[in-house]
């Protein structure tokens, strides 16, 4: 056999070792000093934190497992090094072992899917009453956004439609039904910890709510095309009274365009041309 | 049960046998003996390792500093990098050729076509494969895929640039190198089926006397399971590339809904189609996928470990049908890919559940590696340093795995560099770390010369480090949000500042690339300079150790080995050596075949 010996470099990595443990147990009482790359984006939706606290549950399982493994695995590495005379230990395994770790990492798998299904089944299957309606067309490379008016009824000439600019009031919930005139979107608020596909052919309902006044940026998130990077857009969440403000200027701008444009048959054909993924919708 | 066939299996192993060839190109071109097939797979594969490498290095550049120009690039890539400056269009057909190449045309050939090839006839004490001919052709049929993906990059509007995963309706509306991407694999999925074929067929008709299934080493039954995986996900793979391929370019519509809108025109032939059918072919296949590329580097890892710790393998029957296990499981896990898909929310649900029980396997295999080293006497050579990453790693990638499981957290992740960190954790932290070490480990043996292994460490060292550095950190992008398959992230201001992460990222990618260039240099210098091997340098137990190294023509001169025992008999009490080969007759008595394991 070739001899070899390598314990130095193990040795010296069991410093860096007890520096990491000390550093993820003092990690809680400083999250807000920790590097911004440490950190998930701010939680601007009400379900943020729910998703968010589902990410550190498992950062800290899969944490702690990782350390104890791979301490293990260079402990042995240190502890069984080759050296002149040794001779390994002659066993085939352990059938106790075997079953202690097949049960211990099913229960901890199992009990995280269920912990998670309650999370997303209130975010996924459960549409909240009483919320603003919003219908999201993608296309390459921009989100058509259009609000019901004042009749609360889509597909009707009061309609108010705006181009890659999504407003909603905080506190209020916004229901959104997604989708596509070409290919597929994705339809990614990352501090809402919002992203559903907007797939050609379907509509796909999802929901949220902002638990804060500001503005952000939407993004993309399933690759669309060569301006993929490029399908930004904008969220505004306004205080309620902005809202309405901004939904009053959204509708005179709206009636002063149609005016402009042209006597009777206009307003149809605005809303054909910006609703063209309609008919592949029913 | 191995007593019994003994008679029949020692006529059966005749099957393989075909005569020893004498001219140049029936020697090394188109030969028909598995040794020389698994060579020519192992140089194909490492050639387009290099190729998908350095489309990486591209990917990489543009992120790190988005639209800065590259003026070489600009004369040899005039259409997509004019005077240097990438294009969007060009960035996207290099991820979608980066993952396909590396995925479809260097881990699949180097894992299954080369170490499959070489290692598992002589394993099991096979003169050949079962159909030799067949063999040849697996090969030949997958040299001109190669050929049609890299051709893809110079036809009009470039290379597929739908991503490999070709999302239907996207793919569906590219440029011709789509079309192209779509042959190609179409071709090469017809070789790696003839390849399944040609295993199974091999494993369980020609095992040596002796040999039975549970005597196997690790490595082959990884192989055996692999080959069933491929056998049973190809199909679906290959049917949906022909209906992508016919939306294409016979008008039909399996991908394409009603009501399409291209760039303000309606397409010509959309109506009736299924945007997600696709997702569900695709994913019905491409997670079996995964596994096909991750078993064969779990069976090296599980050859290595045991032969560097001088010790048996820890739990040979556990790790057997975990693998079963995970090839089981791997068919009703897909519809985690599509938890954002609009798939309905409920079957999410099922999907998490079935994804959480997959781990479990996995970690039943790390914790045998874990109880395989202890109480070893470990020798730290090259193949074992290499084996020892890939469980560290795929510790890694197993772990990161969990939080895209959890449909929660993967509304938030999904489709962001967390996930480009997982995966390179599993396929190149796992996969490709298995390959080094199967190379590292079966060198000898295929070309009669041990490597050198202080350039081996050197390579493992720098290569080992690098590659944390630059896909660690890519959790932490994808913890930032930072989507995936983006030309320029530095539009949105909440990935701006990811951009110093990304450069850093890039430059120990560099350093990571350059460090392949010892591995390439140490493969084709050790050929000639190396130290001779002779037949067990590493004083192994399997049968590939018990013949010359390189091996003759048809494997064992003589006799075929009859197989007395398991595979890896190390430090077996009482005896002088602490390593008892297969084949090495009992010495008084024989002892219960219930020994064997337990």
């Amino acid at each position: 056999m070739h001899k070899t010996r390598f314990p130095g470099a193990v040795r010296a990595l069991r410093p860096a070792l007890f520096l990491f443990l000390g550093a993820a147990a003092l990690a809680p009482a400083s999250a807000s000093a920790l590097p911004f790359w440490l950190r998930l984006p701010e939680q601007a939706s009400t379900y943020a934190h729910e998703i968010d606290g589902m990410f550190h549950l498992i950062m800290w399982i899969t944490g702690v497992i990782f350390v104890i493994v791979e301490g293990i695995l260079l402990y042995f590495l240190w502890k069984y090094r080759h050296r002149e005379g040794r001779r390994a230990q002659y066993t085939h395994g352990n059938n106790r072992l075997e079953v202690i770790w097949t049960i211990i990492p099913a229960l901890i798998c199992v009990m995280l899917a269920l912990m998670s299904r309650g999370i997303w089944t209130k975010i996924k299957e459960r549409m909240p009453q009483d919320a603003l309606q919003v219908e999201i067309t993608g296309e390459q490379f921009a989100w058509n956004f259009k609000y019901t008016g004042a009749d609360g009824k889509f597909d009707t000439p009061d309609d108010i439609i705006t181009l890659n600019q999504l407003h909603f009031p905080v506190g209020k919930p916004v229901v959104a039904t997604l989708k596509s005139k070409d290919v597929i979107h994705s339809f990614y608020l990352p501090e809402f910890r919002v992203k559903q596909d907007a797939v050609p052919g379907l509509k796909t309902r999802i929901w949220f709510e902002g638990n804060r006044v500001g503005s952000w940026d939407i993004a993309c998130a399933e690759l669309c095309g060569l301006g993929h990077f490029r399908m930004k857009g904008f969220v505004t969440v306004d205080t309620p009274e902005d809202f309405q403000k901004w939904m009053a200027e959204q509708v005179s701008a709206q009636e002063a365009e149609r005016q402009q444009a042209a006597p009777a048959p206009a307003p149809a054909q605005t809303q054909a041309s910006a609703d063209g993924a309609k008919g592949g919708n029913s | 049960m191995s007593t019994v066939a003994l008679p029949e299996r020692a006529h059966v192993v005749h099957a393989g046998v075909h005569a020893a060839p004498t001219s140049f190109w029936r020697k090394y071109i188109f030969s028909l003996d598995h040794k020389v097939i698994g060579k020519q797979y192992l140089l194909y594969a490492l050639a387009m390792l290099v190729v998908g490498g350095l489309l990486a290095t591209l990917v990489r550049y543009q992120l790190a500093w988005p639209g800065r120009p590259l003026p070489f690039m600009g004369k040899l890539a005039p259409e997509g990098m004019p005077s240097g400056i990438m294009l969007p269009e060009f960035y996207n057909s290099l991820f979608t050729m980066h993952a396909t190449i590396m995925i479809f045309f260097a881990i699949m050939p180097i894992l299954i076509g080369a170490f499959g090839n070489f290692v598992v006839p002589i394993q099991i004490g096979a003169r050949d494969m079962a159909f030799p001919k067949l063999n040849m052709m697996s090969f030949w049929v997958a040299v001109p895929a190669a050929v049609i993906i890299i051709w893809s990059f110079f036809v009009t509007g470039g290379a597929a640039g739908g991503g490999w995963t070709s999302y239907a309706p996207l793919s569906a509306i590219q440029p011709r190198g789509q079309t192209l991407w779509l042959i190609s694999l179409l071709i090469l999925g017809l070789s790696s089926l003839l390849t399944a074929v040609n295993f199974i067929t091999t494993i369980i008709n020609m095992r040596a006397p002796g040999m039975t299934f549970f005597r196997m080493p690790l490595t082959v039954w990884a192989l055996f399971i692999t080959a069933i995986l491929l056998l049973l996900a190809l199909p679906v793979l290959s049917a949906a590339l022909i209906m992508l391929l016919f939306d294409r370019t016979l008008g039909t519509t399996f991908f394409l809904p009603a009501g399409m809108i291209i760039s303000g025109q309606p397409w010509p032939n959309a109506g009736g189609g299924q945007v997600l059918l696709w997702q569900h072919l695709f994913w019905f296949f491409g997670h079996p996928e995964v596994y096909i590329m991750i078993l064969p580097a779990m069976g090296i890892t599980s050859e290595i470990l045991p032969v560097f710790s001088r010790k048996p393998i820890f739990g040979y029957r556990a790790m057997a049908y975990s693998m079963m296990g995970i090839a089981g499981l791997g068919f009703i896990v897909w519809g985690h890919h599509m938890f954002m898909s609009g798939m309905n929310p409920i079957l999410g649900t099922t999907f998490m559940l079935s994804t959480m029980v997959i781990a479990v396997p996995s970690a039943i295999k790390t914790f045998n590696w874990l109880g395989t080293v202890w109480g070893g006497d470990i020798h730290f050579t090259t193949p074992m340093l290499n084996a020892l990453s890939f469980v560290a790693m795929f510790v890694i990638g197993g772990l990161s795995g969990i939080f895209m499981a959890s449909t929660p957290v993967d509304i938030f992740i999904h489709d962001t560099y967390f996930i480009v960190g997982h995966i390179h954790y599993v396929l190149f932290g796992g996969s490709l770390f298995g390959a080094f070490a199967g190379l590292y480990y079966w060198y000898p043996k295929m070309f009669g010369r041990m490597m050198s292994e202080r350039w081996g460490k050197i390579h493992w060292a720098i290569t080992f480090v690098t590659f944390n550095l630059v896909f660690f950190p890519m959790h932490f992008l994808g913890m930032r949000g930072m989507p995936r398959r983006i030309y320029d992230y530095t539009q949105y201001s909440l990935f701006k500042n990811l951009q110093p992460m990304n450069q850093f990222m890039t430059i120990c990618l560099f350093v990571l690339g350059a460090a392949q260039i010892i591995l390439v240099f140490n493969f084709f210098l050790s050929m000639r300079r190396g130290k001779v091997a002779g037949a067990n340098p590493w004083h192994a137990t399997t049968l590939e150790w018990q013949t010359a190294s390189p091996p003759p023509h048809e494997n064992f001169t003589g006799r075929i080995p009859t197989v007395h025992r398991g595979p890896y008999e190390y430090s077996v009490p009482g005896h002088g050596s602490d390593f008892t080969p297969q084949n090495e007759t009992p010495a008084g008595p024989p002892p219960a075949s219930t020994r064997a394991h337990g």
